[in-house]
């Protein structure tokens, strides 16, 4: 009996955890339908939820309610579905990759777009927007652009996180103060180099830039989303496979390596995926930073810091602040257009600074 | 056997060890002792495969490290690091259970949480398990991390495979209670068959508890063997440059060193 009794104690341990954990992921769910209701719903046509149900039954061929009128069935399917798919894409993206990053860096102030990470994508995203144009072979047709934007933005992406990782990292530890101050520098260096490329450039090219620099989910069509989709969901998908390296990696990389996780491929699986999640999400929206920081803490304070838990839950909370972020971006200085950018640093920059007074108070530094 | 068989290490062209050569039985407990510099956490970093060394080789039951994968590796030595620092908010029942990392797929979660429970309660840790990690005290934060790398090598009713134990300087900001409870507890591992190695400072610890000791000085094995053998008058004063007598323990009858 003596050996049985701690049994059934770890056992009634697991079920509470596995229905903490399934309570966590069904209210984070509910959180995201209900905000994708309300980004499709409200707008110039308003949609109300089982307008939208109508709209949807009716295009798979299900049940002809006919609860709604021809003008919103356009509005949702070709502007507002495209454009709270890319705003859930997104967001999952980029607070994943936030989550993954702080799990490499071991330290939970390392955001996309403070370490410089998304700043590198976008600089390459913008040599390709002005010098695509004027190079004989890119300069074509639209299409190669299209594909070449997220690949030379991963690619930006991915140099910045190797680059602020090799810096930031000695003997398996990574220092804060290096991290952040390496992040400020890319991030001035790139900045510099943008300024540089809005110089040379000329009007179309400037309008474009622009984008870049304040961030939109705006304008975006079912061809450009299909064609950065799986950029996008391949990291976010495959990143919470990694949910146990990255907590044995929060010890220190030699003690996960002694804990017998092949540290150097997951190093290496975690800064590739987290660049083609920010690159990807850079190509199509823009810097849309504090995402990666600000919905993993929250994250973490309620849920806790296991990755198995934390890595889907950002995917869900990560695009439910998107949407709500991408509402608020639309519809808060109508008829004009709020850059998402500028709405998410808002909420994220004050973030942060609680975020260093707290940790200075709890002497964490 | 863990094996470390002449072993040069050199880190930017300064020799750390030279000709090393070091081997810890199952069940045995051998204590790594010399001066500060001396290269002991090094000796214990390239026994636990952390660093490659330079020359020589180190194997487990006849196997060269580098020809072990990690998780295999990680289910039969485990390594006690002499820092940690965590910044996430983990409870500490679940930094023990990271211990069973290497063991998803063979062992239940529920054997899991078992032995991790079990693990803090063997170092006097249970009461800790729901407790914060990072509000821990320092000693407290030890003893989390001894039930983790317990947890990793548990051993199996099933098996008969050896298992090691590193420890580099475990007694570091352990009170006078805990730094005895930690050496017993590391002894009664070795009455498990487990092979337990640790760099320790103080050799009088060292001489109550471990069987075996290494006596490392300059980066060379100046004297390796029982205790007996090692903790002499003469070894000592050689080594750390302090003239000394040995006095023998009321009730252990274990060698101690007294300062002259």
């Amino acid at each position: 009996m003596s050996e049985c009794a701690p049994m059934t104690d770890a056992a009634d341990v697991l079920r509470s955890q596995a229905a903490r954990t399934r309570t966590a992921l069904l209210l984070l769910f509910c959180g995201l339908g209900s905000a994708f209701l309300l980004s499709v719903g409200i707008g110039a046509v308003a949609i109300s939820p089982l307008q939208v149900m109508s709209i949807f039954l009716e295009q798979v061929g299900l049940a002809r309610l006919s609860m709604h009128a021809p003008v919103q069935e356009t509005v949702l399917l070709t502007i507002r579905l495209p454009r709270a798919c890319l705003a859930i894409l997104v967001g999952a993206a980029l607070a994943i990759a936030g989550a993954a990053l702080q799990g490499l860096f071991r330290n939970p102030l390392a955001d996309p777009g403070l370490i410089g990470v998304s700043t590198g994508a976008a600089l390459a995203a913008a040599v390709v927007i002005v010098l695509g144009g004027s190079l004989p072979v890119l300069g074509l047709s639209p299409d190669p652009l299209a594909y070449l934007l997220p690949l030379s933005a991963f690619a930006g992406g991915l140099a910045t996180t190797w680059l602020v990782y090799r810096i930031a990292s000695r003997d398996g530890r990574t220092e804060v103060a290096t991290m952040l101050l390496a992040g400020i520098a890319l991030n001035a260096l790139a900045g510099a180099a943008i300024g540089l490329l809005i110089f040379v450039s000329d009007d179309q090219a400037l309008r474009d830039l622009n984008f870049w620099l304040l961030g939109s989910l705006g304008g975006v069509t079912w061809d450009r989303l299909l064609l950065a989709a799986p950029l996008m969901l391949l990291p976010t998908l495959a990143l919470p496979v990694l949910a146990r390296p990255l907590n044995g990696l929060l010890l220190g990389e030699v003690e996960a390596l002694h804990l017998g996780f092949n540290i150097e491929r997951v190093k290496r699986f975690v800064v590739l995926l987290a660049a083609l999640a920010v690159g990807a999400s850079v190509a199509l929206t823009g810097v849309i930073g504090f995402v990666g920081l600000v919905v993993p803490h929250l994250l973490r304070l309620t849920l806790g810091p296991d990755h198995r838990l934390l890595l889907p839950a950002c995917i869900l909370l990560g695009g439910t602040l998107l949407l709500l972020a991408d509402l608020l971006a639309r519809t808060l200085v109508l008829p004009a257009e709020l850059p998402i950018g500028i709405l998410t640093s808002c909420v994220g920059g004050p973030f942060f600074l609680w975020l260093l007074m707290r940790r200075r108070g709890l002497g964490l530094w | 056997m863990l094996r470390g068989n002449g072993l040069h290490f050199a880190r930017q062209g300064h020799t750390i060890l030279r000709d090393v050569s070091v081997m810890l039985q199952p069940g045995g407990f051998t204590a790594v002792i010399g001066p500060n510099g001396a290269g002991k956490s090094t000796l214990l970093h390239l026994l636990s495969g952390a660093l490659m060394p330079g020359e020589g080789v180190v194997t487990l039951d006849g196997r060269s490290l580098g020809r072990w994968s990690p998780a295999d590796l990680a289910r039969r030595r485990a390594v006690l690091p002499q820092s940690l620092e965590l910044s996430f908010p983990f409870r500490a029942l679940e930094v023990v259970l990271m211990g069973r990392s290497a063991h998803s797929g063979s062992s239940s979660r529920v054997r899991d949480l078992d032995i991790a429970a079990a693990a803090l309660e063997e170092v006097d840790a249970g009461r800790l398990a729901e407790r914060v990690y990072t509000t821990l005290s320092g000693g407290e934060r030890q003893r989390v991390q001894l039930a983790r790398v317990m947890a990793q090598i548990w051993p199996e009713p099933s098996d008969d495979l050896t298992r090691y134990l590193l420890l580099d300087e475990p007694t570091n900001n352990l009170d006078l209670t805990h730094q005895h409870r930690l050496l017993d507890f590391a002894r009664r591992m070795s009455d498990r068959r487990i092979g337990v190695l640790a760099v320790l400072h103080d050799p009088n610890l060292a001489a109550l508890y471990a069987d075996r000791m290494v006596l490392l000085v300059d980066g060379q094995v100046q004297a390796e063997g029982p205790v007996d053998m090692v903790l002499t008058e003469d070894q000592i004063e050689k080594a750390f440059d302090i003239r000394v007598t040995i006095q023998r323990h009321p009730n252990r009858g274990r060698p101690q060193l007294v300062p002259l």
